[in-house]
C-alpha cells in the first residue's frame, strides 16, 4: 500500500488519467509569466535607474519610495495588493472612459504584478551597475554632443552590462520562483496545478517532487545560458579569480 | 546570491536616509502630500473593524516575529557547517552540501513548504511508530513544517554566503593562528568564524530582511501569523484594500525596525581604518 501511494509513475503520464500534461501546461504558463514579468521589470528598471541617477530631486524621491516599499513589503502582500488594485483601477478607468469592465486575464495580471515587483529590484541592480561605468566615458559621449538617450543606448547600457549581468541573472531566477506566489491568488501556474493534482490523487510527494524537478531544471538550464552570457559580456575584461 | 542582489532585494542599513541633507523644500512638500494621503485613507476608508481585531493582530505579529527569529537562528546554525563543508570539507561533505544548496535555491519556497506540509504530513500518519512517538502531537500541527521549511531555505541561502565569507578570510590570518600553535578548533573559534561572520554581516542582515518577507508564506499552511489574521479580516468584513494596506504598513514598520537595529549593531563593530 505504501509503495503504491507515492511511486505510482503512471500518474505522471501525459495523457488524460495522468497529470503530466497538466503539470507541463502549468510549467509553461509559469515560464510565460516569468519572461513577461522579467521583461517588464527590466524596462521599469532601466527607466528607474536612469531616473534615480540623472533625474530631478522629486523624481528621485518618488523612485526611492517605489524601491523602498517593494523591498520592505513581502512579495506575497504586494502581489495581492497589486492584483486587486491593478485590476480594479483598470476596470474603473475603462468604466470612466465608457468602454465598460473587461475581464483581465490572469496571465496579464500576473505579468503586471511580477513586473512591478521585479522593476524595483532591477532598478537597484542597474543603478549599481550604471554607477560602475567610468564617468569619463559618459563625459566623452556628452562632449561628442550625443543626446541623453543616445548616451544611454550607445555608452551606458553596453558598458554597464558586465557589472549588471550577475545581479540580473539572479533576478531572473527570482522571477521564475516568484511566479509560484501567484498560486495564492488562484492563477493556475505550476505550483497551484501541482497542488490540485496532488490533492486529487493523494500522491503529494510524487507531484511536489516532480514540480520541484521542473523548477530546478529551469534554474539549471538558465544557469548554463547565464554563464555563456556572462563570458560574452566580460570579454576584454581582465580575468578574475 | 551575490551581495549586490541581496542588497537589491532587501532594504538594508545603507538605504536609511541620512540626517544631514534630509529636509529639503521639495521633500517637505512631498511629505505634506503624503500626510494628506494618509489622512484621506484614514478618513475615507473603513477602519471600524480595527479595534475588534487588534489583539489578534498583536499575537499574529508575535507569531511572525517568532517565525523570523527562530528560523534565522536555526538556519544560521545550519549554514555555518554548510559553508564550511563547501570550503574545506572532503568530497563526501562538499558534494552533498553543494547539492543541498543548489536544490533548495533552485525551487520556490512555497513549493518546499507545501511539499513538507502536505507531502510529509500525509506520509507520517501511515507509520504507527511515528504516531506513537512523543513527536506526534507536534507533527499534527502546522508550525513545525513552517519552521522546518523556512529554516532549510535560510540555511541554503546563508550557506552560500558563509561559503564565500569563509573562503574570503585572508590565509595569512589563519597561518598566523597556526603559527601561534592554535589547534584547528581554537583557530576556527577565535579567528576563522568571527572573521567570516564579520565579512558576511551586511549580507546576513539583508538575508534576514528577506526572511521576514518570506514568513507570510506559512499562512498558506494554516499557521496564524499576521498575514493569516489579515486574511481572516478580509473574509469576515468583505474589505479588499484596507486590511492589505494595514498589512503592508505593518511589514514596512517591522522591516524599518529590523534595519535600524542592524545599523546600530553594525556601527558597534569596530572596523579598521573606517
Amino acid at each position: 500500500m505504501l509503495g503504491d501511494s507515492f511511486i505510482n509513475w503512471s500518474l505522471l503520464s501525459l495523457s488524460a488519467p495522468g497529470w503530466g500534461g497538466v503539470l507541463l501546461q502549468g510549467f509553461l504558463s509559469s515560464i510565460e509569466i516569468a519572461v513577461g514579468g522579467y521583461a517588464l521589470g527590466l524596462a521599469l528598471g532601466v527607466g528607474g535607474a536612469f531616473g534615480k541617477l540623472y533625474g530631478g530631486p522629486v523624481l528621485r524621491d518618488l523612485l526611492e519610495c517605489y524601491t523602498t516599499v517593494v523591498r520592505a513589503v513581502p512579495e506575497l502582500v504586494l502581489i495581492l495588493l497589486l492584483y486587486y488594485a491593478g485590476t480594479d483601477l483598470l476596470n474603473q478607468l475603462l468604466g470612466a472612459i465608457g468602454v465598460g469592465a473587461v475581464d483581465i486575464s490572469g496571465l496579464v495580471a500576473g505579468i503586471f504584478v511580477i513586473g512591478v515587483v521585479q522593476g524595483a529590484y532591477s532598478t537597484e541592480v542597474l543603478r549599481g551597475a550604471m554607477k560602475a561605468v567610468p564617468a569619463g566615458q559618459i563625459e566623452a559621449a556628452r562632449a561628442y554632443g550625443m543626446s541623453p538617450l543616445l548616451v544611454l543606448r550607445r555608452i551606458t547600457l553596453p558598458a554597464m552590462l558586465p557589472y549588471a549581468i550577475p545581479g540580473l541573472a539572479n533576478l531572473w531566477l527570482i522571477a521564475t520562483k516568484d511566479t509560484a506566489l501567484l498560486a495564492v491568488v488562484g492563477f493556475s501556474e505550476l505550483t497551484l496545478v501541482t497542488r490540485q493534482a496532488a490533492g486529487a490523487t493523494k500522491a503529494y510527494l510524487l507531484f511536489f517532487c516532480a514540480a520541484g524537478a521542473l523548477y530546478l531544471a529551469l534554474t539549471l538550464v538558465s544557469n548554463v545560458f547565464i554563464g555563456m552570457l556572462e563570458r560574452h559580456a566580460r570579454r576584454g575584461f581582465a580575468e578574475q579569480r | 546570491m551575490t551581495d549586490e542582489t541581496t542588497h537589491a532585494l532587501a532594504y538594508t542599513p545603507e538605504d536609511l536616509p541620512r540626517k544631514d541633507s534630509f529636509l529639503k523644500p521639495h521633500r517637505i512638500v512631498l511629505m505634506l502630500l503624503f500626510a494628506a494621503l494618509v489622512v484621506a485613507v484614514a478618513v475615507f476608508m473603513r477602519w471600524d473593524w480595527l479595534p475588534r481585531y487588534l489583539p489578534r493582530l498583536g499575537s499574529g505579529i508575535l507569531v511572525s516575529l517568532a517565525m523570523l527569529f527562530s528560523t534565522a537562528i536555526l538556519g544560521f546554525l545550519l549554514a555555518v557547517p554548510l559553508g564550511l563543508a563547501q570550503v574545506t570539507g572532503p568530497w563526501f561533505f562538499k558534494a552533498p552540501a553543494r547539492i543541498f544548496c543548489t536544490v533548495i535555491r533552485g525551487t520556490p519556497l512555497l513549493l518546499q513548504l507545501w511539499l513538507l506540509y502536505y507531502g510529509l504530513g500525509s506520509l507520517f500518519p501511515q507509520f504507527p511508530a511515528i504516531r506513537q512517538s512523543f513527536l506526534w502531537p507536534y507533527l499534527r500541527e502546522a508550525w513545525p513544517y513552517g519552521v522546518a521549511a523556512l529554516t532549510v531555505s535560510f540555511a541554503a541561502y546563508e550557506g552560500e554566503v558563509m561559503r564565500g565569507a569563509f573562503a574570503g578570510v585572508p590565509s595569512g590570518e589563519l597561518e598566523a593562528a597556526r603559527a601561534y600553535g592554535m589547534s584547528r578548533w581554537t583557530m576556527f573559534r577565535r579567528i576563522w568564524l568571527p572573521r567570516a561572520i564579520h565579512r558576511a554581516l551586511p549580507t546576513l542582515n539583508g538575508e534576514t530582511v528577506l526572511q521576514l518577507k518570506s514568513t507570510p508564506l506559512v499562512a498558506t499552511i494554516t499557521v496564524v501569523d499576521v498575514y493569516a489574521v489579515i486574511s481572516k479580516v478580509r473574509q469576515e468584513t468583505y474589505l479588499t484594500y484596507e486590511p492589505l494596506l494595514l498589512l503592508a504598513a505593518i511589514y514596512m514598520c517591522l522591516t524599518g525596525i529590523l534595519v535600524v537595529a542592524f545599523r546600530y549593531f553594525e556601527n558597534r563593530i569596530p572596523t579598521r581604518g573606517a
